[in-house]
């Protein structure tokens, strides 16, 4: 794994620092979970010979689309499924024969899954009263718990009296007060709105990140997982795909799988004709050679062998005239921030998006354009089939 | 990058191997194992054993040896034959009448905007918690030879109230309650925006329930009718009581037993009574799993007018109306009949009767009290457990639980009584007699009832709350005591009156088991009755109702006051000190 973890936590204060306390990493080798089918007949492999290390006080997010695992590496690590085959270490202990309320981790559901039945002063004192605390100190935690998440004045309210974001605060107050080595999110803003699903992601990475307490969190949803993360895993059918910054999965992705699930991506099919220095030299059908100046690492790819150029729509710009790969304007989309354009290159079509949309020219439906590729954007990737979901 | 490609390994065999899994974190807790363990126990001991032990008896002779002698002589006594018509005759008839009522209740109440819905909601529980003999009771006061309709009203001398006729209005009026609650419960899962969908495309109303609405509902109609079934055939009380010359399979096992003192003959004549019944359950079982859960969404849908058309409800209404003035003038009945000097004859008011039954049954009426009182804790605790353990864990043997506990509601009370009875009369397990054999009896009848009750609503209960008390440390002893349960007091709370009010009425399985040690209500009931005492017995009966209304009463504040979800937290003082205590620094 060649990845650095990134974040350089903001300050943390000494009374936050409290929460981490026991924070510890994670470990997975060589995880591996099968399930009976359904229907009994057969098996399916829900999860494929993962390796994966979580440092300590790290978020790292599992992404993929549905079914492909992440939810059941996230409860293997809680305890509530069990490996097929392989290790689970937290804080360096395999805790295979250790069951979920013996891991000293937490978990914020998907759901929340607060005890309806219980005030939310016992929703978040309720792990610190099963280790049977003293009371002055249950009381003194979860107070202080309360107060970081801004829910003074709301002990005594049951959890149907409180809104979507205040139930998520509730939910994320009782995973953290009894100092958890691990903290686990299963998807935990998809029951917000939109706008307050952004409002809760900020607020979430600022806590953990204050916190320092290690997190493994699940999400379907990209822009979350860029977000929040110290470093996004992208996993596919019980496969990891890539493991990486955010930054390094955008801009670096190593197949066409991530490329187009995290965020748009254009591909232009060719054939790898080797290298000249560090840059790459990729042929097209039209026998046009590019020399791409920062392929990525394009593993796996020999001389000869079927490759595509991968490209971001916003580091392809549109012209009228001069240079460029002509072809014609299918759709135009008004974002307002920014236009989407479909443009018909003859062998695939192309998605341009031009950000600020006053300062350029519009074009419309039918015209003819030339697409101009910022050649230090494109990556060279191994061609592969594209299921599109 | 770090990247692992997919790379299935072959030379290391993937198996499924969860299943070891389960059991090595079994181990990790060993106070679920032990409860899983006891469990089984107690199922084995107090289910299966006996069951076992009635075929035993009913296919040996005297000597102990195999035999199927009494299977051949049952067969070839044209009398036993009659009987065993009888019974199914009388099943299929009151099945049929049963779900007709239950239907129009449930109908009318679930998809209509029918007025006084709370009242024919309340009129079709009443029966569900009424002690046994009293519609009997009723009709004998209204039919009977002193009967005030017959003989008072229409002054008809000789008019035979014993027999068929009188078993079918009883027990059509005692089980349709069962057929209601099934109904009701089906026809509320039908999404109203199916019906909607049907009326838009132009479907008159009556198309609409003879195309939609009445298919949906067919699971449900079989799955009533069968339950029924299963009760009228388990039926002890009313038929011993007024069924006359039509014998009965439950009351025959009953009559072969203590009055001819044959064991064998009576298992085998349980046993024919057994087998219609646990086919009748499974087949309950196969409709109820096939019964499509497509149109149960958990969205909240719009609120919506439901049917309003008066000449569609004016008839509901006035068919609902019929049968609770019915039912009321039954049980008004037995009311009047419990004050008045001789029932036909001197209607004058008195309390002799109920100073009668003071001076001469109230031990038995403590001892029904007492031994409900522990039957009733036991039955829903363990039921609620056995829900919990059949919807929330996985162990080996789960399935068998499940069928296992399950079992008892699909077996007569008369069965489970000869099972008992030949299964703890000698030692290492001799209970006979004692009161622990009848608390045991109660328990295991009546706890499907709960378990059925805990397993719905655990299944509509996010698994992931106990998941959350499960990762924030809880064994599972714990969240079951502070999560589960809470959760479940609807449930564990009718579990709990359903427990107590059939520990007090129950007849068929403990009319064997009784012992002069421990007489119980029921059966002094039963004995006033077959001396012909009506009104003592109707004395008796009132005093029983009061009783069961008190304890529900009771049931339902012990349960509030132990279960009722309290916002609880600790006030300013409190957090201020337990801050300062821990040295912290107050703001």
């Amino acid at each position: 794994m060649s990845t650095q973890v990134q974040s350089t936590p903001t300050q943390k204060a000494d009374d936050l620092r409290q929460f981490s306390g026991k924070s510890s990493g994670v470990e997975l080798r060589d995880i591996t979970k099968i399930f009976p089918t359904p229907e009994g007949t057969g098996e399916t492999v829900a999860v494929n010979h993962i390796n994966l290390s979580v440092a300590d006080g790290e978020l790292v997010t599992l992404l993929g689309p549905s079914g492909c695992g992440k939810t059941t590496t996230l409860r293997m690590i809680s305890g509530f499924e069990y490996p097929s085959a392989g290790q689970i270490l937290i804080g360096g202990r395999d805790v295979a024969n250790v069951p979920p309320n013996k891991r000293g981790i937490s978990m914020v559901f998907q759901s929340y899954a607060l005890f309806p039945h219980l005030s939310i002063w016992e929703n978040i004192a309720y792990g610190l009263k099963v280790q049977r605390l003293p009371k002055d100190e249950v009381i003194a935690r979860t107070d202080a718990v309360i107060k970081l998440m801004q829910l003074e004045g709301m002990e005594r309210r049951f959890p149907n009296q409180l809104s979507g974001g205040q139930q998520q605060r509730v939910a994320l107050a009782r995973a953290v007060v009894i100092e958890p080595s691990v903290l686990l999110f299963d998807e935990p803003l998809s029951n917000l709105d939109a706008k307050l699903r952004e409002h809760m992601r900020d607020e979430l990475r600022s806590i953990q990140k204050r916190l320092g307490i290690t997190s493994v969190y699940v999400t379907h949803d990209q822009s979350e997982a860029m977000a929040i993360s110290d470093r996004v895993v992208i996993m596919k059918d019980g496969n990891l795909m890539q493991v990486g910054t955010p930054q390094e999965i955008y801009e670096y992705p190593n197949c066409k799988f991530v490329a187009n699930f995290i965020g748009k991506a254009n591909f232009i099919s060719g054939r790898f004709q080797g290298l000249e220095g560090e840059s790459a030299i990729v042929k097209f059908g039209d026998g046009m050679r590019y020399l791409i100046p920062n392929p990525g690492a394009m593993e796996g790819l020999r001389f000869g062998n079927p490759c595509c150029m991968a490209f971001r729509p916003e580091s392809v710009k549109l012209s009228d005239q001069g240079e460029g790969i002509p072809g014609v304007v299918k759709r135009a989309t008004y974002f307002g921030s920014k236009i989407e354009y479909e443009v018909d290159i003859g062998s695939t079509v192309l998605t341009v998006e031009i950000y600020n949309p006053q300062l350029s020219r519009r074009y419309q439906e039918g015209d003819a354009v030339k697409a101009v590729l910022d050649l230090d954007c494109v990556r060279v990737l191994p061609e592969e089939a594209l299921t599109i979901e | 990058m770090a990247v692992r490609r997919v790379k299935q390994k072959s030379d290391k065999p993937l198996t499924h191997n969860s299943g070891r899994n389960d059991f090595a974190l079994l181990l990790q807790q060993p106070l679920l194992l032990l409860t899983i363990i006891s469990i089984f126990v107690l199922l084995f001991i107090f289910v299966i054993l006996p069951i076992f032990n009635v075929f035993k008896m009913g296919a040996t002779n005297k000597d102990g040896a195999f035999s199927l002698q009494p299977f051949v002589d049952i067969l070839s006594n044209p009398s036993y034959r009659q009987t065993f018509y009888n019974s199914m005759k009388l099943g299929l008839i009151v099945a049929c009448v049963a779900t007709a009522l239950g239907y129009l209740f449930a109908f009318s109440i679930t998809r209509t905007e029918m007025p006084g819905k709370r009242f024919f909601r309340t009129i079709a529980t009443i029966p569900i918690i009424s002690p046994p003999f009293i519609l009997s009771l009723s009709i004998i006061f209204l039919f009977g030879r002193q009967g005030l309709i017959t003989r008072g009203l229409l002054g008809i001398k000789n008019f035979d109230v014993y027999g068929l006729r009188s078993l079918v209005v009883v027990q059509a009026i005692s089980f349709f309650p069962v057929a209601f609650l099934t109904l009701s419960g089906i026809l509320e899962s039908i999404d109203d925006s199916v019906e909607d969908a049907a009326r838009s495309m132009g479907a008159s109303r009556w198309h609409t329930f003879r195309t939609v609405t009445l298919p949906l509902s067919v699971p449900g109609i079989i799955s009533a009718m069968l339950l029924v079934f299963i009760q009228s055939l388990e039926d002890f009380s009313n038929p011993a009581v007024i069924a006359g010359d039509f014998s009965t399979l439950s009351v025959e096992a009953y009559r072969i037993i203590t009055g001819m003192y044959d064991l064998h003959a009576g298992s085998m004549m349980a046993i024919i009574l057994l087998l219609p019944t646990v086919a009748a359950f499974l087949l309950q079982k196969y409709f109820l799993r096939k019964k499509s859960f497509v149109t149960v969404s958990g969205k909240p849908t719009q609120k919506r007018r439901k049917i309003h058309e008066k000449h569609i409800v004016v008839p509901l209404f006035l068919g609902c109306l019929l049968v609770s003035a019915i039912i009321l003038l039954f049980y008004g009945t037995v009311l009047v009949g419990a004050f008045v000097k001789t029932w036909g004859i001197n209607y004058t008011f008195t309390l002799s009767h109920f100073k009668f039954v003071y001076s001469m049954g109230w031990d038995a009426m403590k001892n029904s009290i007492i031994l409900a009182t522990w039957a009733a804790p036991i039955g829903g605790l363990l039921g609620m457990a056995i829900a919990f353990l059949t919807v929330r864990k996985r162990f080996l043997g789960r399935r068998v639980m499940e069928v296992a506990s399950m079992l008892t509601f699909a077996i007569p009370g008369t069965v489970l009584g000869i099972g008992y009875v030949g299964t703890f009369n000698q030692k290492p397990l001799l209970l006979t007699g004692t009161a622990f054999i009848l608390v045991a009896a109660f328990t295991f009848r009546n706890m499907p009832v709960a378990i059925e009750s805990g397993s719905t609503t655990l299944l509509q209960i996010d698994k992931s709350i106990e998941e959350a008390s499960t990762i924030s440390g809880a064994g599972s002893g714990h969240t079951f005591r502070r999560i589960t349960l809470p959760l479940l007091r609807e449930a564990f709370f009718s579990g709990l009156v359903y427990a107590f009010v059939r520990a007090m009425t129950a007849v068929s399985a403990i009319i064997f088991l009784v012992s002069p040690r421990w007489p119980l209500a029921t059966s002094k009931i039963f004995s006033l009755f077959e001396a012909s005492k009506y009104s003592d017995a109707a004395a008796y009966v009132m005093i029983m109702i009061v009783v069961i209304l008190v304890a529900i009463g009771i049931i339902n504040g012990l349960v509030k006051f132990f279960l009722r979800p309290r916002a609880k937290a600790p006030r300013r003082e409190e957090v201020e000190r337990a801050i300062l205590a821990q040295g912290g620094e107050c703001p």
